[in-house]
This record gives structure tokens, C-alpha cells and sequence, in this order.
């Protein structure tokens, strides 16, 4: 082994600690970006195989009533490669002991064999007995958010009818990864379930004796899909076509796809965002280490080492570390992507999974660290060379501290020496004091984003659940009713306010922009359920148009004074063409939201509601709900708290719940900095520091020559990480944010403190860590070689 | 570069007018204020002067360590002026050996090892161990510079130096942190050195006695040279009074 290789062995150990903490710092960026790409990389694919191994059809039709020949002519259009026709109809679920009935859909299966399309997948139990009416298959997420097991009877009332069945399997289907009860926007287990039957048994609870309801229908690879809905839905339409729709647009499928695009975003949003502080640290420190090494870089040049030997040995140096950080990160990444696919399988309730890596993310990482690396080491050695070897190798000239001398005789007479030479150096390297300020503001910086986030995901669900919906319960009815329901309710003791809505399902488009929601009719003046602007103020509800969402006129890309077009998908399905009048704050999903009388007088079906938002006296809570479970026409319930539990569960298992781990890595980032910047400092003044305690200097007194110095640095650090954070925090708002809810960069004084307490934190513990080595330095050692 | 070995009698060095100026306006330092100075190939020349007179500048510039303000300096017909950094440094790497005042040892590599460092780049380099036997260290040659003494870290350095072999050797003070025995033992290296090589060597001192060993002595004052003498008898290396 060459000797210049040896040096880099024995240097990369003397400074192992240090070479630990920069590797660490870079190593989490990597690992945060290989671990959030091969999460959503496998996710996807995942998702791809779980869809195609168990057929889900690209193009749902709802229809009325068609009968079971119109299959073959669906199945005949070109493009069509297999069509399925089936039964589906909505059921409530009596569960002993549970106060409010729950929503269902019950869905067909063929007698014989497997369906063409939409299979599902048996999680126990058997498969249906076409002989036996009363069986049925039960969504595992459903049966298990209430005990039930194959071999327990369910009693469910179908079209009116009140039966009982018998569980003989749990299944799971791509179809339903997320249930969500109508009406509601974040999924819920417990409070949605989906029965399978026989085709026969199903048709003859809801007529459909020799027709179906529904039909499916997959199509060739994705062009004419376009052409075979207009297709479908000119053969349907006799029958009452209630609008071929394809998967992109199904609802199970949107939220997966949501979530997994909300990761995505995340991953190509905060990681490098995190990899870039990272780096930047990479670049300061490298840059410092090398500057520490000029006077040997000038003696291997007086030797007559050229630029490009000298190069060479620093660059493996830096590569050691960088690298090796890099590659640490890689595989920590994969095991930690690892370990979280496991925790996301369960979530979007995948029966297995297709583990894939992303290799653009290591060649990003690595690429990343090593160029920063690069850079930081290139820029101090082009300085060096530069320098003629006998200046290189002459120790820098003690910096002129003269001028510091004359700012303040008087100071001096209120300082002792140890301060003075604090305060010294920071006046007179102000370049690498920047440095250091610079690279803990980003530390700084980072856990200010964090919690921002942290906070912003609360404002969401507060703003949500106490500011902007202000009800205990929403009532949704069978079918839109006439007002006297209303007034039904306001009888009911134990109610002290009730606010009508009429909640119509529709696709909303602008030009080539389709979205599938509902339009929310809210009185004039609402005050349980609001749409609110900016200010949380609420807007009022006027005649002549409707009011979005931001986040839906982000889909849209639509702004007030252009014109939406409603396309009804309930009664006689018109085709509306109404003007944007109004933008909403909304945080959760992406309502839509007009008057009520104008939204009953486009339908041309006036005075009717579908459901209603109450408040509830707490007392009569319970005799409440009993008399709303026996009122025929109250397809559902939901509680507001449930709904919160929901959507907070939603954001701590989801992609949302990203934002503890990222936080745990800010908090690494930033401690790493403080401590390399700690260290730093010490190797830059090693010898300087022992000179000191010879001449007679304490332990105490050179500690504090150092750390004073750290605890300035930090302490300027502070308020430029508060407003760097205050623009990162944007950023990193953005990447959590998705259609199912926005997130807002919160700012309290609080989590300013959070962020400060977390970084002076790591200031006193590398200051701790860092001491311990000044105790134990080696005097001797320490003067007699220079380093 | 021209490879061949200077033969006795022929110019190693021909220096015609060189300055040195550290900095400018009125904090400028005039360490060198016009030179001139032959130095024939194969001597053993003495530079005395007292501190900060220039030595090191010298010294500094004709080893290819620095550059001169104005003024030339040719080594075996070519201008070193004029040369380029890589050409320096191609300079450096075949011809000139270094003896450090402070020693300069890589202090994460062994004695051994940093002899080592220089013969791996040199032509043709002496063993490490024979150049560490030359300075009386083959029982040191594990040890770092931190568990040497400062008189043996001053030997590793000279072993470093003479192990590739140099056309010239350029030592400044080489003996002045040591005591009268350990100088002695120095000196007597670089002699061999001179003598057995056939080396050039400049030995830059404030010791006036080292004089008695050169065979041309240069007397140097304030950035300029006072006066050359050229010694008919030499003095062995054991016989300097100290
Ligand atoms: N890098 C430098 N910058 C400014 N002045 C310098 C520098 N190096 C040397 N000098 C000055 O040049 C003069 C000659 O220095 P030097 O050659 O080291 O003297 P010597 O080796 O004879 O003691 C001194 O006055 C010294 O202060
Ligand atoms: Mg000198």
C-alpha cells in the first residue's frame, strides 16, 4: 500500500467521529429518498399486480335496470376484451350492540365459477354455495372492526326486507381497499361493509330476476377508452344508464391512488429537500476538513506530488466518507422502506406484496453526496494550489486581531480573557463563523419545517371538525325527501338545531377536466356545515352560481367568473351549466357547495333534501340516535366524532403518518450538524486549545473558549433557521399535501420554540460530547505535531 | 528537464537579480533585494545570515517552493522563473530535496513511512531503511513523528531528503533545534550526502561555526549578499567547534 494510502487509513480514523457524523447526516438524506421511492415504487406495484390478478374492470356502468343480454352487445363494442353484468344494492347492517345502523353494499357473485371481472380474494372461510341463499361473504376490514367470523350469522335488511345470513368467508377485493360510507370523506372500517352473494340470491332480494345493475368491462391497453364509454353508455341509456364511468374515476381506486400520489409527491417533494440540507452540510464540512489539511497538501506538493496526485488522495477521502454515508444510507433506506411496506400493506389491506427499489434513487443519492463532497473538497484545494508551496506549508498567518483590539478598550475591561478571545474570533473569521451559522440555521431550519407540519396537520383536522363543521351528526336519507323530514327532526327531543343538505352526486367538468364528487346545496346562512374563506369567516351561499373548493378548482383549473358544467348523475341526470362564484379554504377533500333552492330549482325538483346536519343536547344523546335507527326513511348516521377519529387515523396511518419518521430524521439532520459543527471548531483549534492549557489555562476555561463560540454560533443560528424554516415549511406543506386534504405550514410561537429548544438541545449535548474531549486531550500530543 | 547528473565544475544554480516583495504599498516586506549568485554543481555552500534577512526566501524560490518577484534564476540552463506550476513541480520531484526547519513529517504516517512518501514519486530513490540507517534512526523506523524527539524527527526529515537521491539538497537550519552532538551527526549526513551523491547542498544557517565545513560560504544581510568567500580548507563535520 502506498504510503499517501495509508495516511488516508490513519486519517479517516483519527477523525472517525467526525467522519461518522458527516457520514450519518448525508447517509439519512439518502436513506429518507431511497426509502420514500422504493416505498411508492412498490406500492404501485403492488397495486398494478393486486388489479390485474384478480381482474378489476377498467369501466364501471351503473345502470337501473338492464336485462342480461345487453352483456354480449357491452362485450361486442371494439376495444371491449370482457364484459360482467351483476347486482349490487345498498343494505344496512343490525349489529347487536352497536346504537346506529350501519351502511353496506351488497354485491353479486356469479353461481358457477369465478366472475369474469372483480374477484375476490378469500381471506378465510370458503367460497358461496350457490345452492344456499343465505350465505354470504363479508369484507374482512368490516369483519373485523367487529369481531364477526365465518360460521356467525348477520342480520342485514336488503330493499326494505330484514333478513338473516351466514358468514362462510372473509374475502378482500381491489375493488374495496378503502370503504367509505356515502357522503363521508375518509374511510372507515367499521362503519361501511360489503356483503358478496349469489347472483340468484341477490337478484331476487332486489328484482333483478334475469338483469343486472351494474356492468363491467375491461378494455385493450387504454386508448379507445373514451369511445367505449360513449359506447356503453348509448346502449345503457334505455335502461336508465347512470353513466359509464372508468376506474380512475371508482372510488376505492381514486383514494389508493390518492394516497399513493400524495407519497409520491412527498417523495420527490421533501426528500431532497432533506438531502439538500444534508449535502450542504457535506460541502461546509469538507471544505473545512480539507482547509485544516493545507499545510500538508503544501508539503506533499513541495515534494513534488502533483495537483493530481494531491487531488486524488483528498478526493478518496472525501469519497470514503461520502460513499461510505451514501451507501449506508442505501441499505438502511431499503430495510426501512422495507419495514414500512409491511405497515402500508396492512393499511391499504394488500394480500401480498411485489417489493421493488427505484434505482434512480440510489444513483440520485450517491450522485448527490459525492458531487457535494466533491465540491466542498475542490473548492478549498483550487485555493490551495493556487497558494506556492512555501505559503501552503507556512502556517496561516495568525489572523490580524488588531482591529479587534481597538473596537472596545472598555469592553475589554468588563470581559475576562476566555470571552475576549470568543469574541475575538468570531469578529475576525467572520467567513467561517458564516459557515457554521449558515449550516446550523439549516439544521434550524429543517425542525422548524417539521413542526410547522406537525402543527398544520392538527389545524387541519381542528379547523376541519370544530371551526368549519359544527354539528354533532349528519343524517343522510334514503332518497331526497320533502322538508317535512326537516321538520320531523326539529321534533325529536334532544335536538336543538337542524340544517338541511342536499348532497347530489355529479361530475364536474371544465374542458378535458373531469372530477366525480357530489355538489353540497347548504341554505343561505349556514351555520352547522359552512363553506368559509380565508379569514374563516363563513360565505354565504348566493343564487347565482357555485362555490368550489381551492383544491378543487386546482383540479379543475378553474377560476370564479368561468362556468362549470354539472353533470347530474341522480334523477333525470341534466346536464347543468352553472358559474364559478367563489373560491372555499377547504382542508378535507373537495367540495363543491351551491344554495339550496338554486340547486333544487336547476333539478327541477324543488323543496327536497337529502340529508341533514344536527345538534345534539349531549344528555339525550343515546335516545337521540335510538329514534334515528328507527325512523325508516335515515339511510345513515354519521358522528362528527367518529368522522374525526376516522380522518385522524387516515393521517397518522396513511402518507400522512410520514411525518413522524420525517421528523425523527430532521431531528437526526439537525443534530448531526450541530455536532459536526462542534467538532469542527475543536479540530480547527486542537493545538491552540492545548497551548492555552499550558500556559495554565483550566479545563473549564478552554471549554469555554470553544464552546462559548458554539453557543454564539447558535444562538445567531437560531433566528435565520426561524426564517429559513418560514420558507421551507411551504415546500414541505406542499409535499403532504393531497386532494383528500390540504396541509398548512403553521406558524405559533410555539413550534418556533420547539425548533429552538430541539437545536440548542443538540448544541449542549455535541457541546457535552465535545468537552469530554478537550478533558481528555493529550497536551503533549497535541503541541508537538501539527494537524 | 534534462535528466543527467551535473558534473564538478559545471553551474548548478545562476542567479541574476532577484527580488522578493511580500505585500504591497507601505506594508510591503523586501525580503530579497537583488541577488545575484552562482552556485557550481556538486559544492557544499553555507548561507549565514541572521534572522529574517531573506534565507528562507531564497532558499524558498531556487527550490521551486516560491516565486520571485523579478529578477532569474536558472538551474542547469533552465529558467525556473519561467516555469509553469506543473513544470515546478516536475522540478521538485526529480531534482531538489528538502530539510525543513520545522520538520514538516506527516504526523499520521510512521518514519518509515514518511520516507517513503517521497521515494515512491522519486526515479530512483534509495531504500527507506538505508536512508533511515544513513541518519543513524533503523531502530525507529516504526515510530510517528509524535514519539520521536525533536532532534530525531530533524533525522527522519533529512533521511526523507536524501532518500530520493536529489541533484541539489536544500536544508534551512537543519540544525537548529538540535544540540552540539546530534547537529554534528546531521552535518555529517548532509556531508556524506554531498560527497557520495555528488548532491548540491545548501545549508542555510545562523551557526557561523558550520562555515569551517562548506566549501563556499555566503554571507547574507537584509535581502542582499555581502560578500562570498570560498574556503581553502575544509573543516570536518566532528571537528566544528559548536
Ligand atoms: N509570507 C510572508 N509574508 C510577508 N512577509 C514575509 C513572508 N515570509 C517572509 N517574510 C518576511 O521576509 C523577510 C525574510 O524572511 P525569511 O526569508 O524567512 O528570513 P530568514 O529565513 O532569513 O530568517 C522577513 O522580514 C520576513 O518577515
Ligand atoms: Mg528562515
Amino acid at each position: 500500500m502506498s504510503p499517501l494510502d495509508r495516511k488516508l487509513l490513519r486519517d479517516l480514523w483519527r477523525i472517525k467521529g467526525q467522519a461518522i457524523a458527516i457520514g450519518a447526516v448525508i447517509g439519512v438524506g439518502v436513506l429518507m429518498l431511497v426509502m420514500m421511492t422504493g416505498l411508492v415504487t412498490s406500492l404501485d406495484e403492488t397495486r398494478r399486480a393486486y388489479y390485474e390478478r384478480y381482474r378489476l374492470a377498467d369501466i364501471f356502468a351503473p345502470v337501473t335496470r338492464a336485462p342480461d343480454r345487453l352483456i354480449a352487445d357491452l362485450a361486442a363494442i371494439p376495444g371491449v376484451s370482457a364484459a360482467e353484468g351483476r347486482v349490487t344494492g345498498s343494505a344496512l347492517i343490525d349489529l347487536p350492540g352497536v346504537d346506529l345502523p350501519l351502511r353496506a353494499q351488497a354485491v353479486s357473485l356469479p353461481d358457477f365459477g369465478e366472475p369474469r371481472l372483480n374477484d375476490v380474494y378469500l381471506s378465510a372461510g370458503r367460497r358461496l354455495d350457490s345452492d344456499r341463499s343465505d350465505e354470504i361473504l363479508l369484507l374482512e376490514g368490516f369483519a373485523k372492526a367487529h369481531g364477526l367470523q365465518p360460521g356467525d350469522a348477520l342480520s342485514a335488511t336488503m330493499n326494505g326486507a330484514r333478513r338473516t345470513f351466514r358468514i362462510v368467508g372473509l374475502a378482500q377485493s381491489p375493488e374495496f381497499l378503502y370503504t367509505t360510507a356515502p357522503g363521508e370523506l375518509a374511510p372507515d372500517d367499521s362503519r361501511f361493509g360489503v356483503i358478496w352473494m349469489s347472483r340468484t340470491a341477490l337478484a331476487a332480494a332486489y328484482d333483478m330476476e334475469g338483469a343486472f345493475n351494474q356492468a363491467l368491462l375491461s378494455v385493450g391497453r387504454g386508448d379507445e377508452r373514451a369511445a367505449v364509454l360513449d359506447a356503453v353508455d348509448r346502449i345503457l341509456d334505455p335502461h336508465g344508464g347512470l353513466g359509464a364511468y372508468g376506474l380512475e374515476n371508482h372510488e376505492s381506486n381514486r383514494f389508493v391512488s390518492e394516497e399513493i400520489s400524495g407519497l409520491r409527491a412527498m417523495s420527490s417533494g421533501v426528500p431532497p429537500i432533506f438531502l439538500g440540507v444534508a449535502a450542504f452540510l457535506l460541502y461546509i464540512v469538507v471544505s473545512r476538513m480539507v482547509q485544516a489539511e493545507r499545510e500538508q497538501i503544501g508539503l506533499m506538493k513541495a515534494f513534488g506530488y502533483t495537483n493530481v496526485e494531491v487531488g486524488a488522495h483528498y478526493f478518496k477521502l472525501i469519497l470514503a466518507i461520502a460513499a461510505g454515508g451514501a451507501l449506508a444510507g442505501c441499505l438502511a433506506g431499503i430495510a426501512a422502506g422495507r419495514a414500512l411496506i409491511g405497515v402500508y400493506l396492512e393499511y391499504f389491506k394488500f394480500p401480498f406484496l411485489v417489493f421493488q427499489l427505484d434505482p434512480q434513487a440510489f444513483v440520485i443519492g450517491f450522485g448527490v453526496s459525492v458531487l457535494a463532497a466533491s465540491a466542498g473538497g475542490l473548492v478549498v484545494l483550487r485555493g490551495v494550489f493556487a497558494l506556492t508551496p512555501a505559503t501552503a506549508m507556512r502556517p496561516p498567518a495568525p489572523p490580524d486581531y488588531s482591529r479587534a483590539g481597538r473596537i472596545g478598550r472598555s469592553l475589554n475591561r468588563l470581559l475576562d480573557q476566555p470571552s475576549r478571545m470568543v469574541l475575538r474570533r468570531l469578529t475576525r473569521q467572520p467567513g467561517r463563523m458564516a459557515g457554521a451559522v449558515i449550516g446550523i440555521a439549516a439544521g434550524m431550519a429543517l425542525s422548524v419545517g417539521m413542526i410547522s407540519i406537525l402543527s398544520g396537520f392538527d389545524r387541519t383536522l381542528a379547523l376541519t371538525f370544530s371551526v368549519i363543521d359544527r354539528s354533532d351528526v349528519t343524517v343522510t336519507f334514503t332518497e331526497a325527501l320533502s322538508e317535512n323530514a326537516i321538520l320531523e327532526l326539529q321534533r325529536m327531543p334532544g335536538v336543538i338545531e337542524v340544517e338541511p343538505v342536499r348532497i347530489v352526486p355529479a361530475v364536474l367538468r371544465n374542458g378535458l377536466k373531469t372530477y366525480r364528487g357530489v355538489i353540497n346545496g347548504l341554505v343561505t346562512e349556514p351555520r352547522l356545515n359552512r363553506a368559509v374563506d380565508q379569514d374563516v369567516a363563513t360565505i354565504p351561499m348566493r343564487q347565482e352560481g357555485v362555490i368550489l373548493a381551492t383544491a378543487l378548482a386546482d383540479i379543475l383549473d378553474i377560476a370564479p367568473g368561468e362556468t362549470l358544467t354539472v353533470e347530474v348523475r341522480e334523477g333525470r341526470q341534466p346536464v347543468l351549466d352553472i358559474p364559478v362564484i367563489g373560491i372555499a379554504e377547504t382542508l378535507l377533500g373537495s367540495p363543491a357547495y351551491m344554495e339550496l333552492g338554486a340547486l333544487n330549482r336547476a333539478l327541477r325538483e324543488p323543496n327536497r333534501v337529502s340529508g341533514a346536519y344536527l345538534r345534539v343536547d349531549g344528555a339525550q344523546r343515546e335516545s337521540v340516535y335510538r329514534q334515528l335507527k328507527d325512523m325508516p326513511t335515515v339511510a345513515g348516521v354519521s358522528l362528527k366524532a367518529d368522522a374525526r377519529d376516522a380522518f385522524q387515523k387516515l393521517m397518522d396511518t396513511g402518507a400522512g403518518a410520514m411525518r413522524y419518521i420525517m421528523a425523527a430524521i430532521a431531528a437526526i439532520i439537525t443534530f448531526g450538524i450541530v455536532y459536526n459543527a462542534a467538532r469542527i471548531a475543536y479540530a480547527e483549534r486542537a493545538r491552540d486549545l492545548a497551548s492555552l492549557r499550558v500556559i495554565g489555562f483550566t479545563k473549564g476555561e478552554v471549554a469555554f473558549v470553544l464552546l462559548g463560540e458554539l453557543a454564539a454560533v447558535t444562538l445567531v443560528a437560531l433566528p435565520v433557521g426561524a426564517l429559513l424554516g418560514y420558507y421551507l415549511s411551504f415546500g414541505i406543506a406542499a409535499g403532504f399535501s393531497s386532494d383528500l386534504y390540504q396541509i398548512p405550514a403553521v406558524f405559533t410561537p410555539e413550534s418556533y420554540g420547539a425548533a429552538a429548544l430541539a437545536v440548542i438541545a443538540a448544541a449542549v449535548a455535541s457541546g457535552w460530547l465535545v468537552k469530554r474531549d478537550i478533558d481528555r486531550a493529550d497536551l503533549i500530543a497535541a503541541l508537538k505535531t501539527r494537524e | 528537464m534534462a535528466a543527467e547528473s551535473p558534473q564538478k565544475g559545471a553551474t548548478a544554480y545562476r542567479i541574476s537579480g532577484l527580488t522578493k516583495v511580500y505585500g504591497e504599498g507601505p506594508a510591503a516586506v523586501h525580503a530579497l533585494r537583488g541577488v545575484d549568485l552562482d552556485i557550481p554543481a556538486g559544492e557544499l555552500v553555507v548561507l549565514l545570515g541572521p534572522s529574517g534577512s531573506g534565507k528562507s526566501t531564497l532558499l524558498n524560490i531556487i527550490g521551486g517552493l516560491d516565486r520571485a518577484s523579478d529578477g532569474q534564476a536558472l538551474f542547469q540552463d533552465q529558467e525556473l522563473t519561467a516555469l509553469s506550476d506543473g513544470q515546478l513541480t516536475r522540478y521538485r520531484r526529480d531534482h531538489v530535496g528538502f530539510v525543513f526547519q520545522f520538520y514538516n513529517l506527516m504526523p499520521s504516517l510512521t518514519a518509515h513511512e514518511n520516507v517513503e512518501l517521497v521515494t515512491e514519486i522519486a526515479r530512483d530513490p534509495m531504500d527507506p531503511d538505508d536512508a533511515l540507517a544513513l541518519v543513524g534512526l533503523h531502530a525507529r523506523t516504526d515510530h510517528f513523528p509524535a514519539q520521536l524527539s525533536g532532534g530525531e524527527q530533524q533525522r527522519v526529515a533529512i533521511a526523507r531528503a536524501v532518500a530520493k537521491q536529489p541533484t541539489v539538497l536544500f536544508c534551512d537550519e537543519p540544525t537548529g533545534a538540535l544540540d552540539s552532538t546530534t547537529g554534528r551527526a546531521v552535518l555529517k549526513v548532509l556531508k556524506d550526502v554531498n560527497e557520495r551523491l555528488g548532491a548540491t547542498v545548501l545549508i542555510v544557517t545562523h551557526a557561523a561555526a558550520t562555515a569551517a565545513m562548506a566549501d563556499r560560504v555566503i554571507h547574507f544581510a537584509d535581502g542582499a549578499i555581502r560578500e562570498v568567500i570560498v574556503n581553502a580548507t575544509k573543516l570536518a563535520p566532528e571537528d566544528i567547534e559548536w
